[in-house]
Parts: C-alpha cells; structure tokens; sequence
C-alpha cells in the first residue's frame, strides 16, 4: 500500500518535471520509478514514518494554519530587525512536545524551526529546547496551540 | 488581465525581496549565531514564499509553474532540517546564546566574539 503510493508520487513528480511525453520516455520514467520502488522496499525503508499517507488528509489544513502563523511571525521578526536598538530579547527554554510518536515529534520541531523567532536547537526526549528571539515568539509557543493542532494531527489518521 | 497579473507579481516579487533583504540585514545585524538564525529565517520562508509565488505568476498555467511549486515545496522541508543541524551542531560544540544577561558577565556588547 505504502509502496504503490510511493510509485505514483514518484510517477507523478516525474511527469511534472519531465514535460517529454513520448511513448519513450513514459517508459523510461516508469522503468526508473518502479527500480526506485523496488530498491527502496529492499531496504525497508517504506513505511508510515517516510511515507506519511495516513496525513495526507489533514496535513493541508495544517499547512494553511501554519502558513498563517509564518506570516505572522515573519512580520514581527522584521519589526524587530528594523526597529531601532536591541528590540529583542532572546531565551532559551523547553516545551513539552506531546505527540507520541516521532514523526509528530519531527513535525512539530521543524514546524517551530520554520517560524522565524523560534529555532529547534536539541530534541530532549519528550522535550524541545527552543531558542527564541523575543518574548512574543516565546508566549506564541508556550500558548501550546502549535502542539496541540501537531498532536491532532496524527490522531486524525 | 494580463497588465492585472503583472501588477500582482510585481508586487509579491517587491515584498519577497523586502524580506529577503531585510532577513539579510537582520543576519548581519543581530547579536549572536543563534539570533541570525531567526533572521535567515525570514529570508528562508516568506522572502523565497512571495518571492517565488511571484514567479509562478509569471509562469502561467505550466510545467514551470509546477516546477516552481516543487522548489516551495523542497524549501520549506531542506530549510528547518538544516537550520536544526546548524543549531544542534553550534550547541553541541559549547556555543552560548546571548542574553541580555551575557551581555553584563562579559561585556560582549556587538557579539563579535561570536564564532560565524
């Protein structure tokens, strides 16, 4: 299931990225879609964690979510590169992440680094050590709305 | 329609290369690595975000407009991936934030001893 989702994500990108479609070329792209697919079930590195389909229905909603809060952070990080002075007070602290497995764990660290204001630097078991530039960023974080929408996330699947 | 278009993507092109150059501006400005990190950070996520959706603009109903996607879409996984290695390799090697506590104990006000 995972592997032939696999193969038609690759399909699918290679399509987009070719633009040749010769009776040929589909071919060859099929040929090296289906060496990729088989070489990677050889090294079982398909499964739910690298080849997340089980999100595929909640994910995009999450995105939008996030791209709102990018935005909006975006734009107070700016405030404070432009405003005069030090208008930033930078801390290092840790939130609890609470999804159960790793590759919520993995969402929500990388979803945190991607919001300018507040960088991933150390995963600590159940805990993410954030650094972050100003208390805004930090309250943001704390509120735990982010954690909250990562843990709905893989519960939905 | 077509001056329409234009019009937009001149627009998202100008605010991409506004955060683009002020995320440099705060890379260069800020105090220590970890605080150019957040600054990097903008140019990473809405500077190249409106920069490219500018182009895709440009591009039209294509396979470059795809392509474009594709470049968003690889972006936003690369860049907190390496972010997070660049941060955890610095902290694992003893670097210390800044603080404004920092600054007291050893009168590093511009955070040039900060190793880049």
């Amino acid at each position: 299931m995972h592997a032939i989702s696999l193969g038609l994500t690759l399909f699918a990108t290679w399509l987009l990225l070719s633009g040749v479609y010769t009776p040929l070329f589909i071919f060859l792209g099929v040929l090296s879609c289906a060496i990729v697919v088989v070489i990677a079930l050889r090294m079982e590195v398909i499964d739910r964690e690298s080849h997340p389909v089980h999100l595929s229905m909640s994910l995009p909603g999450y995105w939008l979510w996030l791209g709102k809060e990018i935005v909006l952070a975006n734009i107070d990080v700016t405030k404070r590169i432009l405003s005069p002075g030090q208008a930033i007070n930078p801390s290092v602290f840790r939130v609890k992440a609470g999804q159960d497995d790793e590759l919520g764990k993995v969402i929500y660290a990388n979803s945190i680094t991607l919001t300018p204001g507040t960088v991933t630097i150390d995963i600590d078991d159940d805990d993410l050590v954030i650094h972050a530039l100003s208390e805004t960023s930090r309250d943001d974080l704390e509120s735990g709305e982010m954690d909250r929408r990562v843990t709905a996330l893989g519960d939905g699947a | 329609m077509e001056a329409l278009l234009d019009i937009v993507s001149g627009v998202l092109l100008a605010a991409g290369s506004f955060f683009i150059i002020f995320g440099a501006h705060g890379l260069v400005r800020l105090p220590d690595m970890f605080a150019r990190m957040h600054g990097a950070g903008v140019t990473d996520t809405l500077g190249a975000g409106l920069f490219i959706a500018g182009l895709m603009i440009q591009g039209g109903f294509t396979l470059v407009t795809a392509k474009l996607f594709l470049i968003l879409v690889f972006f936003f996984f690369a860049s907190p991936t390496s972010s997070y290695a660049l941060a955890n390799a610095a902290l694992s090697q003893g670097e210390k934030p800044w603080t404004w506590n920092s600054e007291d104990s050893n009168g590093d006000k511009d955070g040039t001893s900060s190793k880049t």
